[in-house]
């Protein structure tokens, strides 16, 4: 370490060339401390370089000093509204180093949580897609809405958002066969405001099941309003409609994920790819567009939330039962030492984890591969040429959570 | 070999094309369920990773670097990893290759992927600023998640200790 006052700051960016250099961010450009170091001139952007690190907190480093389970709770923090995607990889990860396999009701309620996550965070993706472009109605619908995919993770997991509800081997908890009955009385309510629809006392009961179908219903049936009020709104697609486009050899070649991959017309899906849990066992479609712009991946997205539905449906619907858990040590389970690679669909893309175990209680090295900061090199790659406005576009349409790729 | 490796032939073929093209330097390939891995002498990392690339293998989806000198078996090594993906080719899809090489310790330079994987520009700047890895070659390497008043040595490699964790 150097003495106090001697340490040498490098802000190289702010000095010479052409144009003019501004920065957009750090504070909550939109959303998350992220920076965009834009060089322009006049109205065209020459160069528009990220500059993440601002919520940088060394979780890789973090994991070698804790053990194989008490590192969940803060694997989940990189993107807290898809904590079930951020954390499936690792379990995954864990369970094929140990070499066993959950018990089926583990794996459908998993898949559960993590469709649940992602409905909720596609919601914060439209929600802040509209603030980005000036229309902040998105997001005090996507708020409202949301609440009720939480209280449903709330019920099942214990918490609204991070629940550390996966563990290597299961699930923490089971979940309950009877929600709260004050939880119905609410949503009934809505229910019926959104849909027209009057469930009798004996269709929307407090058994989970029936609750949760509804839920679904519910959601199903709001985004035929998001349709209207985002994706078919004049302002919303003369502002994305061309902007940031990828054709598919570009995103192959950039490694981009989520919807800006699907967008550009590649059917690629790791719950489809690489089936993990219980997604062979559902069926849906994976939504595929092919013009790569801003627009085309706020449809993906749209569509994903269909889909998600359907898979939740039929998850509800195929619910095993059965132990949630494999027998093991609550805190301290034995990982063999080896290396393990494994992925999962996460809301922003496919998330991956490489992990390493010596054979000891901690990992030795576990390797988070975050969406996002897949997605990062996208910016510099679209943003070149285009103008000042399109910014906000080029930056959100990506899907992105700033938490995630500085981890 | 696995049942992995049987299952199909496009990976078999890419795997059995390393194996020709680079012979001794090739040094072990894993085909398990738990990863898919190949080591290679570090001369030959380009040479692999072009012949990766051929193969359908289009992107990466990370660079890692491991300090090795804290395994039980110590190594005064770093191992680098690139996680090479296919997107275009959907046979290849389902599979990630781990093309795995060791650098010394003392000197880990390796040169840089970016002119084969475009995505592995801000991966390797990671690794660049976490291990201290050096790519040579590489269009920007420059720091990127650390601040810039970072002056300790790189805080992956296993003899960094983080302030209050002693």
């Amino acid at each position: 370490m150097q003495e106090e006052g001697q340490e040498s700051r490098e802000i190289y960016i702010y000095d010479t060339g052409e144009g003019l250099v501004f920065s957009y961010g750090p504070q909550h450009p939109g959303t998350g401390h992220f920076r965009l170091i834009v060089r322009v001139l006049g109205d065209t952007v020459l160069e528009a370089e990220p500059d993440p690190g601002f919520v940088h907190r060394g979780e890789e480093k973090m994991c070698e000093s804790k053990t194989w389970i008490t590192n969940v709770p803060h694997l989940e923090r990189p993107a807290i509204l898809d904590s079930a995607g951020m954390l499936y990889p690792y379990c995954l990860a864990v369970e094929k180093l140990m070499g066993v396999e959950p018990p089926p009701r583990a794996k459908y309620l998993r898949a559960l949580m993590a469709e649940l996550n992602r409905i909720g965070s596609h919601f914060y993706y439209f929600a802040l897609y509209g603030v980005f472009l000036g229309l902040p109605t998105p997001f005090l619908w996507c708020f409202g809405d949301r609440e009720f995919i939480v209280d449903l993770v709330q019920f099942i997991g214990g918490q609204r958002i991070t629940h550390s509800y996966f563990v290597p081997g299961g699930v923490r908890n089971d979940v309950l066969a009877r929600v709260p009955p004050r939880l119905v009385q609410h949503f009934r309510t809505w229910y019926s405001e959104a849909t027209g629809k009057r469930p009798s006392e004996s269709e929307l009961t407090d058994d989970f099941r029936k609750y949760a179908l509804h839920v679904a219903d519910f959601i199903d049936c709001r985004l035929d309003y998001y349709w209207d009020l985002i994706l078919d709104n004049a302002i919303f697609i003369s502002r994305t409609r061309g902007v940031g486009r990828l054709t598919p050899d570009e995103v192959a070649a950039l490694g981009a994920v989520g919807v800006t991959l699907r967008a550009s017309g590649l059917r690629r899906d790791v719950r489809v790819d690489e089936p993990y849990d219980a997604y062979s066992d559902v069926k849906f479609e994976v939504p595929v567009l092919t013009e790569g712009d801003g627009y085309a991946r706020a449809v993906v997205a749209f569509r994903e939330m269909r889909e998600s539905l359907k898979i939740i449906r039929q998850l509800i619907e195929g619910l095993p039962d059965g132990p949630f858990k494999l027998k093991q040590h609550p805190i301290n389970i034995r990982v063999p030492a080896g290396e393990a690679f494994a992925r999962a669909e996460a809301a922003h893309g496919e998330m991956a984890y490489y992990v390493r175990s010596d054979g000891s209680d901690k990992p030795y090295r576990v390797r988070i591969l975050a969406p996002s900061f897949r997605n990062l090199i996208v910016i510099p790659y679209t943003g070149r040429g285009k103008r000042i406005a399109d910014i906000p576009v080029i930056y959100w349409s990506n899907n992105f959570w700033p938490v995630e790729w500085d981890r | 070999m696995s049942e992995l490796h049987g299952a199909n032939p496009k990976l078999a073929a890419a795997l059995e094309r390393l194996k020709m093209v680079l012979g001794d330097k090739l040094q072990g390939v894993t085909v398990d369920k738990k990863i898919i891995k190949v080591n290679v002498a570090s001369g030959a990392l380009v040479e692999a990773a072009a012949i990766l690339k051929e193969m359908g293998f289009d992107h990466v989806k990370g660079v890692t670097g491991i300090d090795l000198i804290a395994l039980k078996q110590s190594e005064n090594a770093i191992e680098l990893i690139y996680h090479a993906g296919a997107y275009l080719d959907g046979e290849l899809a389902p599979y990630v290759v781990n093309l795995s090489t060791k650098l010394p310790r003392d000197r880990p330079v390796s040169p840089s992927l970016v002119k084969i994987w475009p995505s592995a520009e801000y991966h390797e700047r990671e690794t660049y600023e976490m291990l201290g890895v050096v790519f040579e070659g590489h269009p920007k390497l420059k720091r990127l998640l650390l601040p810039e008043w970072w002056s300790d040595i790189p805080p992956l490699r296993k003899d960094y200790r983080p302030p209050g964790r002693e």
